[in-house]
Formats: structure tokens, C-alpha cells, sequence
């Protein structure tokens, strides 16, 4: 900057430009020889000086520029507006652009547009910060560490570098990572090698902050850390992406040759990144951990499979009401005879309540009936057992079941059935007769003793007994709303289902209950179905499909 | 109204055709040991596992939804013939041939799921088996699968993609659900099964990132390599739900149901004289005829409503129940919701669609009696 020259003398603003003092941007009004017809206070701020006091000054790159202009208009007087290109310089509150407009009579306007280059850098902030929220919005809505990983790899690689390899926390000695080129796609991989190897990798698997990018030799990359799409490097960076309390692992960023190192500013911008990869492989880290618990412990929990044993066809399902849990108070087991002549136990069992705790109640009572199996043909003994083992026990929650004894005698099958406190067993005839078991007893766990009337009934081959909860026949539900399905139902259903295959039968029954809940609440519903394989022939035709209409 | 065609089928080869016959024949008689030893048959004829699987199993089923339709098959009796089918399945997957042609590496994992409230397990079921055969590691929920508990195992494995089936429309909305949150979670989703409409167009609605009209379609759009899935909200997808309209008439449904049924006994003296179990059939009727509309009106599309009503018009005939005893229903339905825009169009474009199939042009019946007796 220098003085004004001082054939420059600063005017008194033109009357007909005052109301340039409104506009916009500051404005600067010069004559063809370089002296200021006008000047607003906002002009005179950005050159230095004060509005109106004398001693401002003018930059000499504009006043170049402004020379030139008038110079080129001399030159070609047919045109009076010689193209005007906008210029670049500092002024003393900063860099502006002066964006000429050329009158009529000779003076330029000059328009100053201040801050160019911070209008850039607030683009590329803005670039970052939707760049950030995209990728919170893409990790979230994983739960899975591999995915995370992935997406942490493809994201970085896309914005941050040519390629990006995200290093999953150490355990063993085996380094798993994800590497991900620009525009390409993730690839896993695993490599049996010392982090240290990678300068800033060990510290940063250990949570230390980051090794500046310039400090890191591109040569000293191991060939592991190179993936497949980028042929040699020129700059590395290794940034710790920080997880709950815990490093949640690396991002190393590449790039290729000819590109320089990281700057401060984008390493800056990586730990930002980093931070919420970080957050996010953490949460899936621990989701997947506490998944796998809660499997495992389900597991045991879960209905068992069923199918024929003995000659004889069993099929069971289950619906919790809890529909996220798949487990509940309901339960059945069939615990096979040891030998093929002996009998089979098959339970099923309503524990009060529903959920979780429910759940856990029906796994003791289902292990405790496990260790009374030899004492399975005497009913009444084994559920006063049961009884004491539950009313000894700190649960205050009491069940209900139906023991069911089965053994096959040529093409026959005879089932021994005691319900305790729990609905009575429907069997279902080769012709689609439905009739109720006459067994009754009082529920277990509640009581000081246990009564039990058992039933025998022989299945004939193609009939079947029906085992279920009332969480079945008490669904409320229908095309009306709020009708109980009800036991007439039930028998109505199983009516149609005479010489039906087991797992036929169970299907049917939970498909119709639940389609009669629809999307209301209900309490977990089980079913299971003993029966007497069929011989041969055609199943009886006792169902018919819809007739409502029969007007 | 619980058996639907299965569209996982193909134009079955000719050698297939003749061992479908035989499988046809041990499955309506209900012998799982005929039907086994059919399909094992076939394999050990040479028949390709995929081909029993698809132009044998997958053609049996297919016709046993029609036979229900056409009330040659009660419903007991279709679920009868769909367990035989389904051990069948279970039985041929360790049979050596197949086991010699599922590859050894697994190309990846995906998920074969039912949306929530599809009971219709058997072509997901195919599905799987088929995929298992291109060299994919399958994970298999069934039927009926809460979408919460779905997501969960998708976030859990990570699969590759996700093969959604639905074979009824009113499971459209779940399905919409279950794929929305599916992509959320990052995992593409191929919707098939008939609930998507002729040629899928529901898929495409729905924002699915596939869709596949059999399993054969499927395979091939695994091998392709799913995109990446589209992630979206659902209304983004269908704006017109701001109406509210598909909202009001779900969530009043029983509510409809009992006033159709009100509104009928009024107009059709004879429904003033049926027996509980007849009234509780129409209730049934009635409510699929709603359940069905609100799908109409989740995908803002009458046609949906007039197939129904046509697939509908047909199993009443051949029971011989006129279809026109549908057209009273629909009309106390109109009168119900005559506040609402798009429930009256669809509801008139159902009755005209109902009106086409019981009176046929006059010129008709004028041939018919004035013809040519030849």
C-alpha cells in the first residue's frame, strides 16, 4: 500500500451517487484518472481510511487495474464499455474482489466484494459438515460391526483421501482391517503382523493421539497396508477412532503419489470424522456382544423342534407375545421313551405372566420335569415334585400343563394326559369328530398339594390330540374387533382337520388365532399335536372353504 | 381365503411335467412316502435339483392353490398337501444330488424372510433352498416374522441382501415397513411373491431395491450383486397417505366391518335368517373386502381392489354363490365412507369390475338365445 498520489485528490461525493451509500456491497467511484468521485463508508472502511478524512490510500493493484481499464477505453473510443475482468487483492481489513463497471462518461464503479476467499472456505466447511451429518446418518443406522467398518472405509476413502483402511482393535495377533480404494468397494482382509510396523498405528490402536502426517515416512508403509487400486503412496495418515471408553480401532488415510502430505486442517477434519466412526463401531461393537449373550442364553429357552419319534408324529409352534422376544411363558418339550416301546413325555405348559421372566421360569420348570422323567409314569407324583420344587423356589409365579404320556402300540397310539389347572386336550378323530379329554387337576407352584384326574385315550391312525395354551382360545380379535376365539372356535377349526398331518394342524390353528388378534395384543400362544401317522387314503373332507355370501 | 397361486413357478420342461403329474398324485393322497419317493425319483432320473425343486415341487403347489380355488381342495386339505410338500423339501435337501450340486464356499450370506402376518411359508421356503444351491449361505426365518425381530438378525448378520415374500396385499404396509428399515440397516431388499403385483409394480412402489417374479429371477439378481440399497422413508415414497385415508379406514376396520354387516342385514333379508357360523363367515368375508381396500388405498391403486374382487368372484362361483351377493356389501361400504375421495373411486371401480363378471352384455345372452343352435 501506498500513500494516495497526490494527484489524486479525494472529492466531495457527487450528489447523484449518494445513493450509492445504500448499496450492498462497499462501491467505489473513480475517474478516468484515477481520483474517487465517491467513495461509501463502507469503501472507506475496507481501504483503511475513514469517510471522508483525508490520508487514505488507495492499493496500488487496483488502482493498476483502474488505469488499465481507462487506458483500454481510450484506445477504442467506439466502444464505451471496454470489458471489464473483476481483480484480486488485499486491502487493509483483508482480501476483496473488485468488480468493475464502466459508465458512460468515463468513471469506473468498482464494487467490493469482501471476503472472497472466506465465501470459499465456507463452502468447503459446509461440505464438510453435510459430509459429517451424512456419515452419522449412514452409521447409525447399523448395528453391525463389519458393516460400520465398511461404511467408515468407503466414506473416507470417497471424501478424505485416495484410499482409507480402517484397523479393527486388536485381539490376537492377527491385524484385521477393511481397506476401500476411491469409489470402490470395501474388501476385508487380515494380516499377521505388528502395528508398530505402521508408524503411529500402535499408539493409535492404543488410543494415544494421532502421529502428525508429516512425521510419517510413505516408504516405511508395510505392502499389507496397500490396497489393491492405489500402486504406490505419497503421504499416510493414522488417526485413532475413539469408542466408548475403549480405542474402537484406526483409520489410516492414503494417498497416492504427487499430492503432498495431510494438512493440519484435513487432519483436523479426520479426527472429526474419526470421532463419530468411532462412536459408532463402538455401539455396534457392544450391540453384538450383548446379541450374542442374549442368543445364547435364548437359546435354551427357545421351543425345541419336533418331529416324529416312535412312530408317532409330533409338531408344535409358538407364538410370544412379546413379538421382538420369540420367548415366553408358554413351553413344550418332548422328552423321547428310551427305548422305542417305552413312553414318551411330551409337556406343554403356561407359566403366569409373559416377557422375559416368564421366559427363565419355564426353563427351570422345564429342567426340573427333565430330571423327574423316571418318575414320568406316575403323574400325580411327579407334579406334587414339581409342585414343591417351584413353591420351594424364590419365584412367586405358578403354571399350568398338560403331561402327556405316549406310547405306540402297533397302529396305534395311546396317550396318557393329566392337566394340571390347564385346559383339557382336544382329540381329533379320522373324521373330524372333536372331543375334549376329560382330565382336570389344580395348577402348580400355588398350592400346598396337587390333585390330578387322568385321562388315557387311544388315537387311531390320522387322529390327533391337541395340546395348547389359552392364550389360543382367549385372543381377542375377529373382523368385529373384540370377540374371544374361543374354544367353540377352536373346535370348529380342528373340526376341518381330521386326518390332517401334525404340523398341518398347528399351523392351521396359530395361523387362524393369530390372523383373529391381527395386530392387537395378545398373550403367548403355543400349540402342540400328538398323533397317529396315517395309514393311507385321502384325508376325510369335513372343511369348507368360504361361504359367507350365501345370500 | 388363505391359498393364492405360488409365483415362484416357471414354464416347467417337459420331463419335469411328467414327474409334477406323479408328486400331484402322491401329495392330493396325502402320502409323504409316495411324494418322497416321486421326487427322489426324479433326481435320480437326472433331473436337476433346482428343476425338482421348481418345475416338480414348486408346480404341485401351485396347483394345489388352485384346486382350492376351483373347491376341489378344502383348506385342511391344502394344508395337508403343503406339509407334505414342505417335508418333501426337507427330505431332498440331503439327498446325495443335492448335496453334490450345493457348492462348498459360500458366496455370501443373505436372509429369505415372510413379512409379518404372511403365513404363505412355502415359496420363501423354495427360495431358500434354491439359493442355497447357487452357493449362498441362507439364513431362513419362516413365516410370520415380526419385522422387529427380522431387523435385529439383519443388524446381527449383515447378509448381503434380503429376499422379502408376501403373498397377499393387505401385507403390502408391513412389507413397506420391514424394507424401509431393511435399507436403514444397509441391507438391499428383493421383494417377491404375489402381494407385489403383477410384474412387481408393488416393489417398485415400495422403494424394494429388486424384485424377482420366481426364485430362478432371484438367483440371477444375487449373482448380478445387489446395489447399494436406497435409503428412504415411507411416505417419501407414497405421498397421497397424507390423506389419511388409508389410516382412517385400517384403524376403523372392525368398526367397518360391523356396520357392512348392520347395513346387510337391512338391504339382504336372507342375512337376517343365517346361523352364527354363516354371520361369522360374512364378518370374515367382509373384513377381507376391507382389508384388501386399505391396501388399495396404501398404493393408491383401484386395480388392486378390482383383481381382488375378480379372484374373489371366482372361488364364490364355483361355490355357487353368485358374485353379485358381493355387490350389496359394497355398497353400504361406498355408503360408509362416502367422505372419502379415493376409497368411493376405488370402491366404484370394484363395482364396475364386480357388475362386468355377474351381467354380461345383453348381446350375449341374446346369442345365447337367439343363436344358431348348430
Amino acid at each position: 500500500m501506498v500513500p494516495l498520489p497526490t494527484d489524486t485528490p479525494r472529492t466531495t461525493a457527487e450528489p447523484g451517487l449518494t445513493f450509492l451509500g445504500d448499496a450492498p456491497y462497499p462501491v467505489l467511484v473513480l475517474a478516468a484518472d484515477g481520483s474517487v468521485v465517491h467513495g461509501s463508508d463502507a469503501a472507506w472502511e475496507l481501504i483503511g481510511g475513514p469517510a471522508g478524512v483525508e490520508g487514505g490510500t488507495i492499493a496500488p493493484w487496483l488502482l493498476d487495474a483502474h488505469l488499465r481499464i481507462s487506458a483500454d477505453r481510450d484506445g477504442r473510443d467506439h466502444d464505451p464499455r471496454p470489458a471489464a475482468v473483476p481483480v484480486r487483492g488485499l486491502l487493509a481489513a483483508g482480501e476483496v474482489e473488485a468488480h468493475p463497471s464502466v459508465r458512460a462518461d468515463g468513471t469506473v464503479v468498482w464494487w467490493l466484494v469482501d471476503g472472497a476467499d472466506r465465501g470459499l472456505a465456507l463452502a468447503v466447511e459446509r461440505e464438510r459438515w453435510s459430509l459429517l451429518a451424512q456419515l452419522s446418518s449412514l452409521l447409525l443406522s447399523s448395528l453391525n460391526v463389519q458393516r460400520c467398518l465398511e461404511t467408515t472405509a468407503q466414506q473416507a476413502a470417497a471424501h478424505l483421501a485416495d484410499a482409507a483402511v480402517v484397523i479393527s482393535p486388536t485381539s490376537g495377533r492377527v491385524l484385521r482391517f477393511v481397506s476401500c480404494v476411491r469409489g470402490g468397494r470395501p474388501v476385508h482382509g487380515g494380516v499377521r503382523a505388528d502395528p508398530a510396523e505402521v508408524p503411529g498405528l500402535a499408539e493409535a490402536l492404543r488410543g494415544f493421539p494421532p502421529v502428525p502426517s508429516r512425521w510419517i515416512d510413505p516408504d516405511a508403509a508395510p505392502d499389507w497396508l496397500l490396497p489393491d487400486g492405489l500402486d504406490a503412496l505419497g503421504a499416510v495418515s493414522v488417526t485413532p477412532l475413539p469408542g466408548h471408553g475403549v480405542p474402537a480401532g484406526a483409520l489410516v488415510l492414503l494417498r497416492g503419489p504427487g499430492h503432498g502430505a495431510f494438512a493440519p486442517s484435513e487432519e483436523v477434519f479426520a479426527r472429526l470424522f474419526a470421532a463419530r466412526a468411532g462412536a459408532a463401531v463402538s455401539a455396534a461393537v457392544m450391540y453384538s456382544e450383548q446379541a450374542a449373550v442374549t442368543d445364547l442364553l435364548m437359546r435354551e429357552l427357545l421351543p425345541p423342534r419336533l418331529e416324529q419319534v416312535n412312530g408317532t408324529d409330533y409338531a408344535g409352534g409358538y407364538r410370544a407375545s412379546v413379538d421382538r422376544d420369540r420367548i415366553g411363558g408358554d413351553f413344550y418339550d418332548v422328552h423321547p421313551a428310551a427305548d422305542p416301546d417305552g413312553e414318551t413325555l411330551a409337556v406343554l405348559g403356561d407359566v403366569c405372566g409373559k416377557g422375559l421372566e416368564a421366559a427363565v421360569l419355564t426353563g427351570k420348570i422345564r429342567n426340573t420335569l427333565h430330571a423327574l422323567l423316571p418318575m414320568a409314569d406316575d403323574h400325580p407324583r411327579l407334579l406334587t415334585l414339581l409342585n414343591r420344587a417351584l413353591l420351594t423356589s424364590h419365584h412367586t409365579r405358578f403354571a399350568t400343563m398338560v403331561l402327556a404320556s405316549v406310547r405306540r402300540r402297533e397302529e396305534r397310539v395311546t396317550v396318557r394326559l393329566s392337566a394340571a389347572g390347564h385346559p383339557a386336550p382336544l382329540i381329533v378323530r379320522a373324521d373330524g369328530r372333536v372331543e375334549a379329554a376329560r382330565t382336570s387337576g389344580s395348577l402348580v407352584g400355588a398350592l400346598p398339594e396337587t390333585t390330578v384326574e387322568s385321562d388315557t385315550v387311544v388315537l387311531a391312525p390320522g387322529e390327533a390330540c391337541v395340546l395348547y395354551s389359552d392364550g389360543v382360545t382367549e385372543a381377542r380379535g375377529g373382523p368385529l374387533g373384540d370377540a374371544m376365539f374361543g374354544e367353540e372356535r377352536l373346535r370348529r377349526v380342528l373340526g376341518e382337520c381330521g386326518s390332517t398331518p401334525a404340523e398341518a394342524i398347528v399351523e392351521r390353528v396359530l395361523m387362524l388365532a393369530s390372523q383373529w388378534v391381527g395386530s392387537g395384543r395378545h398373550d403367548d400362544m403355543a400349540v402342540m399335536v400328538v398323533a397317529a401317522p396315517r395309514s393311507g387314503g385321502l384325508p376325510g373332507d369335513g372343511g369348507r372353504g368360504i361361504d359367507g355370501f350365501a345370500a | 381365503m388363505t391359498a393364492l397361486d405360488i409365483t415362484v413357478t416357471t414354464p416347467s420342461a417337459g420331463a419335469a411335467d411328467h414327474w409334477a403329474d406323479e408328486l400331484w398324485a402322491a401329495v392330493a393322497a396325502g402320502s409323504e412316502s409316495a411324494a418322497r419317493a416321486v421326487a427322489f425319483g426324479a433326481l435320480n432320473a437326472g433331473v436337476s435339483p433346482e428343476s425338482v425343486l421348481l418345475d416338480v415341487i414348486a408346480e404341485v403347489q401351485a396347483r394345489v392353490g388352485h384346486a382350492w380355488a376351483a373347491n376341489r381342495m378344502t383348506v385342511a386339505q391344502e394344508h395337508a398337501a403343503t406339509a407334505v410338500n414342505d417335508r418333501v423339501v426337507t427330505a431332498l435337501a440331503h439327498h446325495p444330488a443335492v448335496l453334490d450340486a450345493t457348492p462348498r464356499d459360500s458366496r455370501g450370506r443373505v436372509t429369505v424372510s415372510c413379512v409379518d402376518g404372511e403365513w404363505h411359508a412355502f415359496p420363501a421356503r423354495l427360495l431358500a433352498q434354491v439359493l442355497s444351491l447357487h452357493g449362498w449361505e441362507v439364513d431362513h426365518l419362516g413365516a410370520q416374522v415380526p419385522t422387529p425381530h427380522l431387523i435385529g438378525r439383519l443388524h446381527r448378520s449383515a447378509p448381503v441382501a434380503l429376499a422379502l415374500s408376501a403373498s397377499l396385499a393387505p401385507r403390502l404396509p408391513a412389507a413397506h415397513t420391514a424394507i424401509t428399515a431393511a435399507q436403514a440397516a444397509g441391507v438391499p431388499v428383493l421383494a417377491g411373491g404375489a402381494a407385489f403385483g403383477p410384474d412387481g409394480c408393488y416393489a417398485r412402489l415400495l422403494g424394494a431395491d429388486g424384485w424377482a417374479g420366481h426364485a430362478r429371477g432371484a438367483a440371477e439378481w444375487l449373482a448380478d450383486g445387489p446395489p447399494a440399497p436406497v435409503r428412504h422413508q415411507p411416505l417419501d415414497d407414497l405421498p397421497h397417505l397424507a390423506d389419511q385415508e388409508y389410516t382412517l379406514v385400517s384403524r376403523s376396520a372392525p368398526r367397518l366391518v360391523g356396520a357392512v354387516m348392520s347395513g346387510l342385514a337391512e338391504r339382504v333379508p336372507a342375512v337376517r335368517g343365517y346361523a352364527e357360523v354363516q354371520l361369522q363367515r360374512t364378518a370374515e368375508d367382509i373384513a377381507h373386502i376391507v382389508d384388501f381396500l386399505a391396501a388399495a388405498l396404501y398404493t393408491d391403486d383401484r386395480d388392486l381392489f378390482g383383481r381382488f374382487l375378480t379372484w374373489t368372484a371366482g372361488v364364490l362361483t364355483v361355490r355357487a354363490v353368485p358374485a353379485a351377493s358381493l355387490l350389496p356389501a359394497l355398497d353400504v361400504l361406498r355408503h360408509e365412507l362416502r367422505d372419502l375421495p379415493r376409497s368411493v373411486t376405488i370402491l366404484d371401480h370394484g363395482r364396475t369390475v364386480v357388475d362386468l363378471l355377474t351381467d354380461p352384455p345383453n348381446v350375449l345372452h341374446q346369442h345365447q338365445h337367439h343363436g344358431n343352435p348348430a
